[in-house]
């Protein structure tokens, strides 16, 4: 069932996510390698194409980090190979210095730069809109509504990027790229291309103010195409009393809420799929249809502001027209954007009173009181869990205010009671070691207190090697904590260079994290998170050291040690050793430790292990000051 | 017709593999289908959504809009409890798994865990119809608790209104599970299907 989303006829209806439609649509345009580096919402488009890699003609690769990846694919734009790169927004930060060089370089081969931005941040760190960067670095932005678009769109990126020879960007969304629909596939084209670097060529940035002309020259060119697209449209009345003007997945919500509201007579919906640049002649054609104008967009007023620029280089002959939108603060500016924010907007423009508002007033009422938030936690068996343990006890044994500069990954959750809150900073991708680095020489300065950095494996190769280089150079006094779980777990078990397999299946030298702090002539420790007394130990003696020291906890991460076959232990809470609330330990493993796998039985009063959850890891065995944690 | 089904839980349910079910299930069936998920710390024990929309003319929008759901099937009680002001209207049919995962907060005893007949009394006042069934229990004696999910959508296409019955469920299983493990698949179906039709319990 899974290859047909690879077959090689077209006309077929088939069930896909928006970031299969991604993938699949990059296959019917020919593209030959694609590279990427793994983040929600973005990762599924580069697991797809190494499945496809299994019986089709191209290279799949999860690159180190997202700037190696985009100038990897760009090689084999380079030399004649149409390619892809695919990564969430916070990656389009890192690969911009090289796109903003690109850029005016120019490209061969169709290349495409896929963004898929995550509004609200509901998997990230951070909330933002990548489409800046195809405006900063000047180059065509393409963003589909829906998954057949996602599809059929990447067909133009591909044929826009080789005529004017320059990268083109594709943004999605979270709502686009982990929406599941059904699509129509096309035909997959035979793979004729052989990869060749014609050596009369040459890709690079000088002279600097000539390429610059020359990227905005290409630029103008894709404005030309755009205005003709089919996948701006309008549609609605002649000359509605709106015209709500939206890009991306929102356009559906908002099709939908005009519906609901039977405003079809009132309101027109110019939809624009090509947002950079932005399709003049056409826009001001319908901008004379009305005179207000809705934006609805996420996540920046990209739209709203570029647009309202454009109008005011016509507003002579257009006349004078209000904009609503996140300026206006009729839309928000923070946030995933809901079919309700859009129906109470358009109600409220409207003067109409939602008829569902009063049953939802009322089970708002029955409801609000006794339903609490659910918190985050690390799964059951998971090895953070035991680490953070070690790391707050040893902390705590050391007691001079020690604290824990955190980085990206499920062990970002270490700044909540999960990880009892051991976690003081989170910012990139390797930032946490940078701070590490400024700690480290803080001591001139009369700063004593001791700072445990925490990276993840796929973290440490992204981008912690070159700051812990740093510490190195500059002796600055920095313990890292690698937290070695053997896989990018966060976004879903991704192979990475110290795993050892490739995303295509090839096996692979895995690069050693212990050798590779060894050849900088680093101290090293490794223990594991499982043995949590061992582990604190080791903690505590590496705390009272000096210089840069590396501490490597390593213990698979439990989604894979369940799937490799599991737990060693049934756990059981004893009820005779257990002594509930007179214990005196104010219910230690429920109130502190915080597993998923261990409850409270409200009727005995007692500890006990809910056997839906528990896994059966046995390191809580440890906490219980009674021993009543058993395993079996 | 348009469709509205909203599976709702906690991550590691199965959430998301029970929503592609029905939505593999729909396309077969040549229905135009859109779901939209949100999984994002879903492995971390944070709730799970999935919107199953199934139309037999154009295409529609990833999420439901407000009060628009017509079924919620709830795998976990709180969960289901929680999204009822968003998504319910009083003809809304609730199918709701007995067994709480209780998050973490709870099980500290910060904040307390809604009453099982608290909610039970919330969704029968304020819906169509609540059936309650102990899908998790059954699962656990037919097997792994993970079939829980498996009863749910036996449950669910035993509900006159909703487009799709168990036969559909049962042709499309053989796409998706190795052959070992459909005939487990089939028999919680076939569970979950029973639940409804001889139980019928609810409190209206």
């Amino acid at each position: 069932m899974m290859n047909t989303i690879f077959q090689k006829n077209g006309g077929v209806r088939l069930l896909l996510q928006g970031n299969e439609a991604i993938a699949r649509g990059a296959l019917e345009s020919g593209v030959m390698f694609c590279a990427g580096y793994p983040g929600n919402p973005s990762s599924e488009i580069i697991e797809t194409l190494a499945e496809a890699a299994k019986t089709l003609p191209l290279y799949v690769e999860w690159s180190v980090n997202e700037k190696v990846a985009i100038e990897a694919a760009t090689a084999a734009s380079f030399a004649g190979c149409r390619a892809l790169v695919s990564m969430k927004q916070n990656g389009v930060n890192v690969a911009s210095d090289f796109l903003t060089n690109l850029t005016l370089s120019g490209t061969h081969a169709g290349i495409v730069l896929i963004t898929c931005d995550d509004p609200s941040g509901i998997s990230s760190t951070n909330e933002e809109d990548a489409r800046w960067f195809a405006k900063l670095a000047d180059i065509p932005l393409l963003e589909p509504a829906t998954p057949q678009e996602a599809l059929d769109m990447m067909r133009m990126a591909f044929d826009l990027s080789e005529q004017i020879k320059n990268i083109v960007m594709f943004r999605s969304v979270s709502r686009l790229s982990h929406t599941r629909s059904d699509v129509v596939i096309h035909h997959l084209p035979e793979i004729s291309s052989r990869a060749f670097f014609n050596i009369r060529q040459s890709f690079h940035t000088f002279p600097v103010v000539a390429k610059h002309k020359q990227r905005h020259e290409k630029l103008n060119q894709a404005g030309d195409q755009f205005e003709i697209s089919e996948y701006n449209t309008y549609t609605g009345p002649e000359h509605p009393e709106l015209i709500v003007i939206t890009s991306g997945c929102v356009y559906m919500y908002v099709k939908e809420a005009i519906d609901m509201l039977h405003l079809n007579e009132n309101i027109g919906i110019l939809k624009i799929a090509t947002t950079w640049p932005l399709p003049k002649a056409f826009i001001i054609k319908h901008l004379q249809r009305s005179n207000r104008f809705l934006f609805v967009e996420e996540v920046d007023p990209f739209l709203e502001e570029n647009i309202q620029v454009l109008y005011a280089t016509a507003a002579g002959q257009l006349g004078i027209k209000t904009f609503f939108g996140k300026s206006s603060g009729h839309i928000p500016f923070c946030g995933e954007l809901t079919p309700s924010i859009v129906l109470d907007c358009l109600a409220s423009l409207f003067n109409i009173k939602r008829p569902e508002i009063q049953f939802q007033t009322h089970a708002l009422t029955l409801i609000q009181d006794i339903t609490p938030l659910r918190e985050f936690g690390f799964c059951p068996g998971c090895p953070h869990r035991g680490s953070y343990y070690a790391i707050k006890t040893a902390l705590l044994w050391d007691n001079r205010d020690g604290f824990v500069s955190g980085d990206i990954g499920c062990y970002t959750m270490g700044i909540w009671p999960t990880g009892f809150n051991q976690v003081k900073s989170v910012h990139a991708m390797g930032s946490g070691m940078g701070l590490a680095c400024g700690y480290g020489k803080l001591d001139r300065f009369g700063f004593q207190q001791p700072v445990i950095t925490v990276c993840g494996d796929s973290t440490f190769f992204h981008a912690a090697i070159p700051a812990l280089i740093n510490a190195k150079f500059n002796q600055a006094d920095a313990f890292l904590v690698v937290l070695d779980n053997n896989a990018t777990a966060m976004t879903g078990f991704q192979p990475h260079p110290g795993t050892s397999h490739t995303v295509m299946g090839n096996k692979t030298e895995p690069v050693d994290i212990e050798a590779i702090c060894r050849a900088m002539n680093i101290p090293v420790s490794v223990a594991d998170p499982y043995e949590m007394l061992e582990t604190t130990k080791v903690v505590y003696r590496m705390l009272q050291e000096c210089g840069v020291r590396v501490l490597i906890l390593r213990r698979k991460c439990a989604l894979i040690q369940n799937k490799e076959g599991g737990f060693p232990y049934t756990m059981k809470v004893d009820i005779h050793r257990c002594r509930g609330e007179s214990c005196g330990c104010n219910r230690y493993c429920n109130r502190i430790f915080r597993c998923p796998g261990l409850i409270w039985d409200e009727n005995a009063k007692k500890a006990l292990i809910d056997e839906v959850i528990c896994v059966g890891c046995g390191i809580c065995a440890e906490i219980c000051p009674q021993q009543a944690i058993i395993r079996l | 017709m348009l469709f509205n089904l909203i599976i709702t839980g906690v991550g590691g349910q199965g959430n998301v593999l029970a929503s592609q079910i029905v939505g593999r299930t729909a396309v077969k069936k040549g229905m135009r289908v859109t779901i939209g998920e949100t999984f994002g710390l879903s492995q971390r024990g944070g709730p799970v959504m999935s919107h199953i929309r199934l139309s037999d003319h154009g295409q529609t929008g990833p999420l439901i809009p407000p009060c628009g759901a017509h079924i919620i099937l709830g795998l976990e009680p709180m969960e289901t409890l929680r999204i009822v002001p968003s998504y319910g209207n009083q003809h809304t049919i609730y199918i709701v798994n007995s067994r709480p995962i209780y998050p973490l907060n709870v099980i500290a005893g910060e904040v307390v865990y809604p009453d099982l007949q608290t909610i039970q009394n919330v969704l029968t006042t304020i819906s169509g119809r609540l059936y309650w069934i102990e899908a998790t229990k059954h699962a656990l004696q037919l097997g792994p608790a993970i079939l829980m999910n498996m009863i749910m959508l036996g449950a669910l296409c035993a509900i006159d209104s909703f487009p799709l019955n168990r036969k559909d469920f049962d042709a499309v299983l053989p796409d998706i599970f190795p052959a070992t493990k459909c005939k487990l698949n089939h028999e919680a179906l076939a569970i979950g299907e029973r639940l409804i039709q001889s139980d019928r319990i609810s409190f209206d």
